[in-house]
């Protein structure tokens, strides 16, 4: 296994001499289907939902739709649920990819050693992240948490009702089960990818184990880790499943992520043009995220980016 | 110090680890095998007279279009994106096109936009087209949430083909076919069967678009799943039984091909 | 390289064999009406009595029409978000849906449904007089056609553990008070034992917890809107009462009460761990299934307790209806019907068990002998109940929508929702009662808006 910094890195191609506008088109054609598949499908949506959020639209009243301007905007903005909303899905997305990673970590630094069974223990750590997300929820919500018959209260005893208590914590808990056998994949095929002989070279010159992981391991996984958290956090802040699951995003609005604010404005109250609002907005704040994350991943592409 | 002890703990610590997170798994199987009420007894019930009643149940409900419908939408999805995804990736690895940065960036932002955000006129559209609870229109969803992985991911599997090889056979006169038959794929195909699995995976799972799109005709596994969640009356045991059913596909799937998870999972950045 | 290519290989045979067999696949989809052959689709939540229908479709509706019935289950609240999103968007998914006594009225204003009124009354086999008045009333539109054809219907009613109460010497009254209740909850309550004095519901959702509580508001003289909508959320009566249940709640309570819907409490209660259970007056037949409850046999019934009104009982239906969308007007009629006719009720009797009869929406339930025989301890309550329950006026104030544990306004799926996590929140004990209701009353201030 090698890991994507000491992968051979071919010289970087010149920039193309000027070529024909033929030639041009020949080598863009192989990406077209590609890319106007994804701007027809993604792109189309996103300038209708501009479209729908100068409307005010609630379904449950038909023919009762107006120009509204920007009165969708002023709603959205100054509804505190949103707010809440938009703190509780960074504490939930942040919640669960810290956690994971320091839990996959932990595995990863086990399993990277050799004892007996090790393929069996890795294929036992990777089956959460293969459960379906929906099935998943609905086994912590019913058969974990539960205050009468959850596998918690019955072993560990007391009746404390842990959805409705530490609801944050009991998504995230969720969210962690299933997501540390992704972070710790990565951060295993990390690990494998240290040198030997390097790590060999520094117990002879007389480093402890906990010198070595610090100013070794810890470096060499960095960009292992940026790449989980970057990962994860893509996947994890669009968590609809498990909050519709577990908390429905209560108790009051402790675990209403933005998704699923979206969601409630969309197919509970019908607010149509409130929806597509928020719904910008929400696109708004991605696209400042993304410009981040972007830098970071073209960081961790860098290597590979040079030819 | 027994250096050969020490090992043995951390394995011993390994194997408690591992069957912690997979205990779950193993209670949700267990749960299945039992009658409505003794899984929902208090203590839970260990020991208990295992029946099949709940997977008889489950079978009684006419799963297998759910399951057809799932299978239709994951593997057209994972074909098109495939089918999309390659020829994308070599135009931005191999024989890039200038600018090429822009587009490959342009596809993964597409990927942090949360779907809910943009699903309403999805829904309207397809509406408006006559394409509700159709199972292509899933495969064309399917295939736009999974596209800009596999084209990160093919990209990357595609970096590894040594150029020098390529110019070679070109020089030998070798034809663009030909060198993709001959070259490329060899090359690439571990990183083709590691992107269709991860497409797989996702499109098999999906319950968001589904559950809003999909009625009768083309309701896939996840919606069946969530069918035995009754508001009045006990289901857990039969849930865990329809749980583990329609996971299981993408158990064994993700099982037998560990090894191709790793790098699609990170997009082709970790080996 | 070779074991690679293996792979590859594999993953496009199987590609190839799906392909080649998507034929079959489709036959989910149109294909499968062989030669024009009737198919309707129906989307339905995935209560046991629904469950019994789809086990009985095949061999008797199909049998006889010749027409199929493809069903799609979902639990109640993504069924609530699903039915309203297909039908307010002229989807056409469905030809026939369940919806619950909260949408009759509010759908049937909007033109989405089919009414049903013209057949049912064309039919005498149905015998729409048959059907009990109250479940008629909140069945119908505004313009007094019925929309909905109840499919089994409900009151609310005060269980018991007959073996706690004796064993502890005390008795409940026919027609117990709230405050009666809470005395007998504090008197029976056993935490050493693992037994609450009082299940409740307190699962966030307006079909859920709030159910419970509107009837409690209700009989403490308080309302969600008077008239002319001012809302009352933070009103005294409203107060008074949501601290009340709050209060035995939390301190009499079930575990987890803010978790607890009426599967929770079903297995609370059956499983002996609670000494009363307010809820459905339908939960009856599953707590005397001795397959599925240890207290069978040990149940004892009383009305819904009461503080100033006569009767607090809420009135819920789960009935048949069809969009206006719907190409297969006949077929689904042909299907509503049996459903709710006579013969079905007769045919669940003798196939599945007496028990299991979809009851509460005719009369003549109530007379068949073997029902009346496996639900003698709670047939005749349940009927009162569903009698004395009046959507129209519950409350001790005139109401400017109907629904007894409801608003029957579109804008209350939303508002109910928020307000039961408010209160919530205030079950388990982030926020106080008043807190809760003051942001309650917030929302529905919102919404108040939109009418005054």
């Amino acid at each position: 296994m090698t890991d994507l910094a000491t992968r051979p890195a071919p010289a970087p191609v010149a920039p193309a001499p000027k070529r024909g506008a033929k030639e041009r088109w020949v080598r863009r054609a192989p990406l077209l289907p590609a890319l106007i598949f994804a701007i027809i499908v993604t792109q189309v949506p996103f300038l209708v939902t501009l479209y729908l959020s100068t409307q005010g639209w609630n379904a449950l009243r038909p023919g009762q739709r107006e120009f509204v301007g920007f009165d969708n905007y002023l709603t959205v903005l100054t509804d505190t649920r949103l707010r809440a909303a938009l703190f509780n899905t960074v504490l939930l997305t942040a919640g669960a990819v810290i956690f994971s990673l320091i839990l996959g970590l932990a595995l990863a630094i086990l399993l990277d050693r050799k004892f007996l069974g090790r393929s069996v223990v890795r294929t036992l750590l990777i089956t959460p992240f293969l459960v379906m997300p929906i099935a998943a929820a609905l086994l912590w919500k019913h058969a974990i948490y539960n205050p009468t018959y959850g596998l918690i209260n019955g072993i560990f005893g007391g009746s404390t009702d842990w959805v409705s208590s530490y609801p944050k914590a009991a998504v995230i808990a969720t969210l962690v089960w299933q997501w540390t056998p992704f972070m710790m994949l990565i951060l295993l095929a990390g690990l494998q990818s240290q040198s030997h002989e390097v790590l060999e070279a520094a117990k002879v010159d007389g480093a402890n184990a906990w010198q070595i992981f610090r100013r070794m391991t810890i470096p060499h996984l960095r960009q292992y880790l940026e790449l989980g958290a970057l990962l994860g956090s893509i996947y994890l802040v669009n968590t609809f499943d498990a909050v519709f699951t577990i908390t429905q995003g209560g108790p009051g609005t402790a675990t209403t992520n933005l998704p699923y604010e979206i969601y409630l404005t969309m197919f509970r109250k019908f607010e149509y043009g409130e929806a597509s609002a928020a719904g910008v907005i929400v696109v708004v704040l991605t696209i400042i995220v993304a410009t981040f994350a972007l830098r970071v991943i073209s960081g961790l592409f860098k290597v590979e980016a040079n030819r | 110090m027994n250096r050969r002890l020490i090992d043995s703990a951390w394995g011993v610590v390994a194997w408690v680890a591992g069957i912690v997170f997979v205990f779950p798994v193993i209670w949700m199987v267990l749960t299945s095998f039992k009658q409505e009420n003794a899984a929902a007894s208090n203590p839970p019930s260990w020991i208990f007279e295992p029946t099949f009643d709940q997977y008889a149940l489950v079978f009684e409900r006419n799963m297998t279009p759910f399951l057809l419908n799932s299978l239709m939408a994951s593997i057209f999805s994972t074909l098109l994106v495939i089918l999309l995804a390659t020829p994308a990736a070599y135009a931005l690895s191999l024989r890039p096109v200038e600018k090429w940065s822009d587009s490959l960036f342009f596809f993964i932002s597409t990927k942090m936009m949360p779907v809910v955000a943009a699903f309403l006129p999805v829904y309207l559209l397809v509406k408006h087209a006559g394409m509700l609870d159709n199972v292509w229109t899933m495969v064309i969803l399917y295939t736009s949430m999974n596209l800009p992985l596999a084209v990160w991911m093919m990209r990357s599997f595609l970096l590894e083909v040594p150029r020098e090889v390529l110019e070679a056979g070109e020089v030998d006169g070798a034809g663009l076919l030909t060198s993709i038959r001959k070259i490329i794929l060899p090359i690439v195909s571990p990183g083709l069967a590691a992107t269709a699995l991860i497409c797989f995976i996702f499109a098999w799972n999906e319950f968001f678009l589904a559950l809003n799109l999909t009625a009768t005709n083309s309701s896939t596994a996840p919606i069946f799943l969530v069918g035995f969640i009754s508001s009045e009356g006990a289901f857990l045991a039969r849930l865990c039984a329809a749980a583990t059913i329609v996971s299981l596909p993408v158990l064994i799937a993700g099982w037998l091909a560990q090894n191709k998870l790793v790098r699609g999972l990170s997009m082709g950045a970790v080996k | 390289m070779r074991r690679s290519r293996i792979t590859l290989a594999a993953v496009a045979a199987c590609a190839l064999a799906l392909s080649a067999c998507s034929g079959a696949g489709t036959t989910g989809d149109s294909s499968s009406s062989e030669g024009g052959a009737k198919e309707i689709t129906v989307l339905m939540v995935g209560n046991p009595q629904m469950e019994d229908i789809q086990k009985l479709t095949a061999d008797h509706f199909t049998k006889s029409t010749g027409i199929t019935v493809k069903y799609t289950i979902l639990p109640e609240n993504e069924l609530r978000d699903k039915v309203t999103q297909d039908v307010a968007n002229q989807g056409g998914q469905y030809d026939v849906v369940t919806i619950g006594a909260y949408e009759v009225p509010i759908w049937s204003k909007n033109g989405w449904l089919h009414e049903l009124s013209t057949q049912m009354d064309a039919d005498t086999a149905y015998d729409k007089a048959d059907l009990l008045k109250p479940m008629v009333t909140v069945a119908s539109g505004e313009d007094g056609k019925m929309y909905g054809a109840p499919f089994y219907g409900e009151s609310s009613l005060l269980m018991y553990n007959k073996e706690m109460f004796e064993a502890k010497g005390l008795t409940m009254p026919e027609k117990p008070t709230w405050q009666q209740v809470a005395d007998l909850a504090a008197k029976v309550d056993d935490k050493a034992n693992g037994v609450a004095g009082i299940c409740l519901r307190g699962l966030p959702g307006w079909g859920e917890g709030i159910a419970s509580l509107t009837t409690i508001v209700n009989t403490y003289g308080g309302t969600w809107f008077e008239k002319d909508w001012t809302p009352k959320l933070n009103a005294p009566e409203f107060k008074e009462a949501t601290k009340f249940y709050v209060d035995l709640a939390r301190a009499h309570g079930e575990p987890g009460v803010a978790q607890s819907g009426f599967t929770e409490c079903l297995n609370v209660f059956s499983q002996g761990k609670s000494a009363m259970w307010y809820d459905a007056t339908s939960a009856a037949g599953t707590v005397e299934d001795p397959n599925a409850s240890k207290v069978a046999g040990k149940v004892g019934y009383a009305y819904a307790p009461v503080n100033k009104t006569d009767f607090s009982g809420w009135l819920w239906s789960w009935d048949w209806a069809m969009p206006k969308t719907t190409k297969k007007q006949d077929d689904a009629w042909k299907f509503i019907s049996w459903a709710t006719s006579k013969e079905y009720e007769q045919l669940v009797g003798k196939e599945l068990g007496w028990s299991r009869l979809p009851a509460g929406k005719r009369t003549s339930t109530y007379s068949i002998p073997e029902y009346k025989e496996s639900a003698a301890a709670f047939a005749d309550i349940t009927l009162e109940s569903i009698a004395n329950a009046d959507p129209v006026n519950p409350g001790l104030q005139e109401r400017p929508a109907t629904g007894v544990q409801f608003v029957a306004i579109p804008e209350f799926q939303d508002l109910g929702t928020k307000v039961s996590q408010e209160i919530a929140a205030a079950l388990t004990g982030q926020k106080t009662v008043d807190q809760a209701l003051d942001a309650g009353q917030k929302l529905a201030e919102d919404v108040a808006k939109k009418y005054k």
